[in-house]
């Protein structure tokens, strides 16, 4: 294959094979896939950073170790890392020694990682290849991108639309084909609403099964990291590698790492033939208020196919569901209001010095500057829930119906073996539309975040566009079942397969190549002036 | 209704060591109070005898060997400091004229 723009259609794993096969090497990769984003990230704006030339060495280091192996045999060549050589988009929240990661914030600028993180370790010992950064909500704090410092996302299915959030930047890189691969966090749904909304397959893994260590912290005793692919196979690969336990940080678990992607039938249907004897749960509060049709068709159509290749469709309840949202809008922020303290303008980072003033005028001045206002206002929302006085109404209040929340997942769990619901009750929703109301932009992630006050692996998969735009089918898991996620993801799309909407690429791919589209920072702001 | 008040506002900011604008502490306080309206279907929930949730899983009590191991270089650290002097990062005066 000589043709650099086809590199970048390749799946994960084609690429895999064909670095393997001699049919092109990862520097090839790597060329391919940074002539993609410098001709089509100005109307996209997946990136806030790209390092070409660490991108490359990494290209060369991976074709080093593959010369060797070739050298070596057959069998050296068979054990290679599933990644080698294989881009991979780092949300701007993943720390990486000597690049800036800053977290979507003003007041992270300049500053550069004198250490990776955790999951950056593991990738480069797999051989994958970094071309840099990818744009995200502020410190994580969003579901559409825009609360970025640095400017919107945009869709590419339409561009004047969002990508989701807050890992709306690797969602969009990974549908554009700016990288197979992508890697987000979640913490109330921001890897699955926005693969769910750029038609790419992201998986939150249950919480403690991902070392946070080297990750810019949000909330806790919620954030996850996770993969995102084009598809599902791909991504189990990006699990397989990420995953497990890591003594720097105590909340990751022992619990033994399944080997994702040798666990997943690559024929049809042998991969579809785990959904016989399945029984999966649908949770009637899950269709909730506000849903557009077209979502509910998609993901009811979804339900059927499951069902029409073996699967038991169950009804399940889930009765403390509506009361997700107030749950995790008092827990995540104040879990945020605590981590955030950190940013006081003395060790690094954004500061701003008041000479002569009280002391706290810096301490004011320099996060009131370097803070955008979706994070000021849930920092002062964390800060109020946990004051003296309304503690016990708010917070201790939460963490019971926490409780609450997660019983309801353990007795649904136990007459089921996965829930199937819709990941967003809505598709990418245009710039702007909901940044006036704070509530309305919280209300995106309703489908997604009583996954994560429970600690539960969910896995977001295409199944079908409404309104020309990509629909999510969300899958819910029991804790460490992220493989029957997998294997059940992997099972729709096989049978499913035929779909007409599964050969299309995204519709404006055209309009990003066309050098005379606007940025999508200009693009935002003209679609937030006509409205 | 939630009620929080501009002084409750301005009281809170000062917590979190915000610095807001007259705008922001305006906006804050009708957006603030919109949110908590959504806490108080909390509220309605009988929670008695319900054991908070923490954390989801159950790992407790995680601990290692204490040894010596290395830790990144001081330099590295100082060199990302906005004041520094020498081995110092420089912290606002808490003492003295303007400190209490």
């Amino acid at each position: 294959m000589s043709n650099l723009t086809d590199l970048t259609r390749l799946h994960g794993h084609e690429m895999a094979g064909g670095l393997r096969a001699g049919e092109f090497s990862a520097r090839d990769l790597a060329d391919a896939h940074l002539a993609s984003i410098h001709a089509t990230d100005g109307p996209l704006h997946a990136w806030v950073f790209v390092d070409e030339e660490a991108c490359r060495q990494q290209a060369d280091e991976a074709d080093a170790r593959l010369a060797v192996a070739r050298r070596e045999g057959a069998a050296s060549v068979e054990e290679l890392p599933d990644l080698l050589g294989l881009p991979v988009a780092l949300k701007d929240l993943v720390v990486t020694r000597g690049q800036p990661s800053t977290a979507g914030s003003k007041i992270l600028e300049g500053w550069l990682s004198p250490y990776d993180a955790h999951i950056a370790e593991k990738l480069r010992q797999a051989g994958a290849v970094f071309p840099g950064k990818t744009n995200m909500d502020e410190f994580a704090m969003g579901s559409s991108t825009e609360h970025s410092a640095w400017g919107p996302t945009a869709n590419p299915w339409d561009l004047e639309r969002v990508p989701g959030g807050s890992s709306g930047g690797s969602a969009a890189a990974v549908a554009a084909f700016h990288a197979p691969l992508g890697i987000g966090t979640d913490t109330g749904g921001s890897i699955r609403q926005p693969a769910a909304l750029t038609g790419t397959v992201g998986l939150k893994p249950t919480y403690g099964r991902v070392s946070r260590y080297g990750i810019v912290a949000f909330a806790s005793s919620l954030d996850q990291i996770g993969p995102f692919g084009r598809d599902v196979r791909d991504t189990a690969m990006l699990m397989a590698t990420i995953a497990g336990r890591d003594e720097r940080d105590s909340t990751s678990a022992p619990t033994p790492v399944p080997d994702y992607p040798k666990k997943l039938a690559h024929g049809d249907d042998e991969a579809a033939a785990v959904l016989r004897g399945v029984r999966l749960g649908l949770p009637k509060q899950y269709f909730v208020k506000g849903m557009e049709p077209g979502v509910e068709a998609r993901v009811r159509e979804a339900v059927a196919a499951l069902a029409a290749a073996g699967a038991e469709i169950v009804d399940v309840d889930l009765p403390h569901t509506d009361y997700g949202l107030a749950t995790y809008y008092i827990i995540a922020p104040a879990e945020a209001s605590a981590n955030l303290a950190r940013y006081d303008g003395v060790r690094y980072g954004h500061a701003v010095r008041e000479d002569g003033a009280d002391y706290i005028a810096d301490y004011l001045a320099t996060r009131g500057t370097g803070f955008g206002a979706e994070v000021k206002r849930r920092i002062m929302l964390g800060t109020y829930a946990l004051s003296a006085g309304y503690y016990d109404a708010y917070y201790l209040k939460a963490q019971k119906v926490r409780t609450l929340i997660k019983s309801d997942f353990d007795r649904a769990f136990e007459r089921v073996d996965a829930i199937v619901a819709p990941t967003s009750p809505t598709v990418a929703f245009r710039f702007g539309a909901r940044l006036a109301d704070p509530v309305a932009m919280y209300l995106s992630d309703a489908c997604t975040l009583p996954v994560n006050v429970a600690g539960l692996p969910g896995l977001s998969v295409p199944c079908g566009l409404s309104e020309g735009l990509p629909v999510g089918l969300q899958l819910i898991g029991r804790p460490w079942d992220e493989l029957r996620l997998f294997q059940l993801g992997r099972a729709y799309e096989a049978t499913t397969a035929d779909a007409a909407w599964r050969s299309l690429e995204p519709r404006d791919m055209g309009l990003l190549s066309d050098p005379r589209t606007p940025t999508a920072v200009d693009r935002a702001a003209a679609v937030r002036a006509a409205a | 209704m939630a009620n929080l008040t501009r002084a409750d506002v301005e009281h809170v900011a000062h917590l979190a060591r915000l610095g807001l604008a007259e705008d922001e502490l305006a906006r804050l306080e009708g957006q603030l109070n919109h949110i908590l309206d959504q806490y108080a279907v909390l509220a309605q929930l009988d929670t008695e005898g319900i054991p908070p949730t923490a954390q989801t899983i159950e790992l407790e009590n995680i601990l290692r060997e204490d040894v010596v191991r290395p830790s990144l270089p001081a330099e590295q650290i100082l060199a990302q400091a906005p004041e520094r002097i020498g081995e110092y990062f420089v912290v606002p005066p808490i003492l003295g004229e303007h400190g209490n």
